[in-house]
């Protein structure tokens, strides 16, 4: 008979208190993770779809519902921007690349966007089935839209106008879809890509080569060197009517918002911990109560002081230990779960994730055992026996 | 075999309690008498090493127990003193050959399941192994205390009021039990009780004014 065997056996003999606790740390545990693994994604999710992009030009206005729409394609884009300004910022010595993108359109609330062939450069594009786009009204389609909107090589579609609704349906022109993208882990999964100048035959502009009225929604910039960083953004911002927006910057302002909210459930969840340690705590400290004439016998069978210290503590260790265990499978479970009802496609979150930090969560697990245990471990140890005997 | 010296004890420094001085032989029967709040309860507890006396010398088979360190007079303990109680007092989230084998572990001897089976059986409990103490009626469960008393074959066996709860049959049962499982594994025996039905069975009284 090990310690570890007796402190198992004792609380498996008390299923309804050690559930309670199981489950109070369970539950902080399971938050805590969740928090954690979420997060971590949207995190790495925005920092990689802005990978390559320095800086993003557009119409005047919020400079992060810039970077939302034309980056993330998640809010309205700010406005438009004359060709002929954009054009010449893409031609600026300062700038390595320049992708312009025309938005405005969607097929079933995916996006469309108007783009060149820099655009497949920028984030390193490639098919798993046809072409990319070259003519007018050529689409080519990101893997996730293949998929939920069962497009094929070869089928057509009707875009429509504005960004979500699916009414105003642009009759007049239907696209071709000529490519499939592979899977790309980013963005482009759920997009429809084609010309910049598809996008302006939809509005009833004639593609004649000239840019005198024509119109972009912005311009995403490569920097040709770290120079650039100091001098690109001033020049654009004092000198045209246009506006920059940096993503790193706005992605850390964003995530600083967000992080408000994650603070406090951050904290929600470390109160449960806090809870759920009193709660093993008074589990033990009570069994302890009703058990001190069973620790007595044990030590007049020849059992050590640290014997009965031990017992304790692990019966504190496999409470906590388990119950974080449990709450870490919860966490990835029910990020999974999440991840499969999500309706935005852009930001879906996996359940299939580990990171580094969950050992801290498990180490933590281990203390919360060890400090709720310690002063019952202690009382055990100190326990004087011929008075506990004496009183029955 | 047994004996205590000028063994003398007092809590808090109030109400000193003195023994007179005790000398038990080896396989001899010896009964404890004393009226409730004699020092009986005391005098057990020195006995069993479980209270240093404040003065005095307590021998058990040529040691003196109360100048062991704690640990190795615990492990002392659990190998050469069998203690039956009033009240059986088995763990209760562990079955009766659990409670058993944790009498040997806590003792640091191997783990014998064969010398269980054959205390369970002269005990005649052996069909109730795998059973918890709450399924054991209260006879059955003071035959395992017994039982768990002697499995370590201790030299000395020590029953506090082992019948003063129970009707005539049943204490005549559990003192014969007693008699029985001292003689089979060589133990001495020393019985404390104020039940004078049980007088008769001893030779050897040790009295507390």
């Amino acid at each position: 008979m090990s310690p570890l065997k007796i402190s198992w056996k004792n609380l498996a003999s008390k299923p309804l208190s050690t559930g309670l606790s199981l489950m109070l740390i369970a539950f902080g545990t399971a938050i805590l993770t969740i928090l954690l693994l979420a997060s971590t994604q949207i995190e790495q999710k925005l920092n990689n779809n802005a990978k390559d992009i320095d800086l993003v030009v557009g119409a005047k206005g919020s400079p992060l519902q810039l970077i939302l729409s034309s980056i993330y394609y998640i809010d309205f884009p700010t406005g438009n921007i004359p060709l002929k300004e954009a054009n010449e910022l893409a031609h600026n010595p300062f700038v390595k690349r320049a992708v312009p993108l025309a938005l405005g359109d969607n097929y079933n609330g995916i996006r469309i966007v108007g783009t060149d062939s820099n655009y497949i450069s920028l984030y390193g594009l490639t098919t798993q089935g046809g072409r990319f786009w070259k003519a007018d009204l050529e689409a080519t389609i990101g893997s996730s839209v293949a998929q939920a909107q069962q497009l094929k090589v070869g089928d057509t579609f009707f875009g429509a106008h504005g960004l979500t609704e699916n009414k105003d349906l642009h009759k007049e022109h239907a696209y071709k879809v000529v490519g499939i993208l592979a899977p790309q882990g980013n963005v482009t999964d759920n997009l429809i890509l084609t010309n910049v100048a598809s996008v302006w035959q939809m509005h009833g502009e004639a593609n004649n080569g000239d840019t005198e009225g024509k119109e972009i929604t912005s311009l995403l910039i490569q920097y040709r060197s770290p120079m650039s960083v100091v001098m690109f953004p001033r020049m654009v911002n004092q000198m045209t009517s246009l506006q920059s927006a940096s993503p790193a910057m706005e992605s850390t302002r964003l995530f600083s918002l967000i992080g408000v909210g994650v603070d406090t459930l951050q904290w929600f969840a470390l109160l449960i911990m806090g809870i759920a340690a009193i709660s093993v705590f008074i589990n033990l400290y009570n069994s302890l109560k009703e058990r001190s004439y069973d620790l007595a016998i044990m030590r007049t069978l020849g059992a050590s002081k640290t014997k009965l210290f031990l017992i304790v503590i692990l019966e504190g260790l496999i409470l906590t230990t388990a119950g974080t265990i449990l709450g870490l499978c919860f966490g990835h479970i029910t990020l999974a779960l999440i991840g499969a009802y999500q309706e935005s496609s852009q930001a879906k979150l996996s359940g299939l994730l580990f990171i580094s930090d969950e050992i801290y969560v498990l180490l933590a697990g281990l203390g919360i055992g060890i400090f709720a245990a310690i002063i019952p471990a202690v009382q055990a140890y100190q326990a004087n026996i011929s008075k506990i005997l004496a009183k029955n | 075999m047994i004996s205590i010296k000028g063994v003398t004890h007092s809590y808090n420094n109030r109400s000193k309690l003195s023994f007179s001085d005790w000398q038990i032989n080896a396989g001899e029967r010896w009964l404890l008498l004393g009226a409730s709040g004699s020092g009986k309860t005391t005098l057990l507890h020195v006995l069993t090493g479980i209270l240093a006396p404040s003065a005095g010398e307590v021998t058990i088979a040529n040691t003196a127990i109360y100048q062991l360190s704690s640990k190795k007079l615990d492990q002392f303990r659990g190998r050469n003193i069998g203690i039956v109680f009033q009240r059986p007092h088995l763990i209760k989230s562990l079955t009766i050959v659990e409670n058993l084998l944790l009498a040997q572990s806590f003792a640091q001897l191997p783990e014998n399941h064969e010398r269980i089976h054959q205390v369970l059986q002269s005990l005649g409990i052996a069909d109730k192994k795998t059973a918890y103490p709450n399924e054991l009626s209260q006879g059955q469960l003071q035959r395992v205390s017994i039982a768990r008393a002697v499995i370590n074959k201790p030299a000395l066996l020590i029953a506090d009021e082992p019948t003063s709860s129970l009707d005539d049959k049943n204490a005549q049962a559990v003192l014969q039990l007693l008699m029985q499982q001292s003689e089979l594994n060589n133990a001495t025996l020393v019985v404390a009780t104020h039940d004078t039905r049980v007088k008769d069975a001893f030779t050897n009284t040790y009295n507390l004014a």
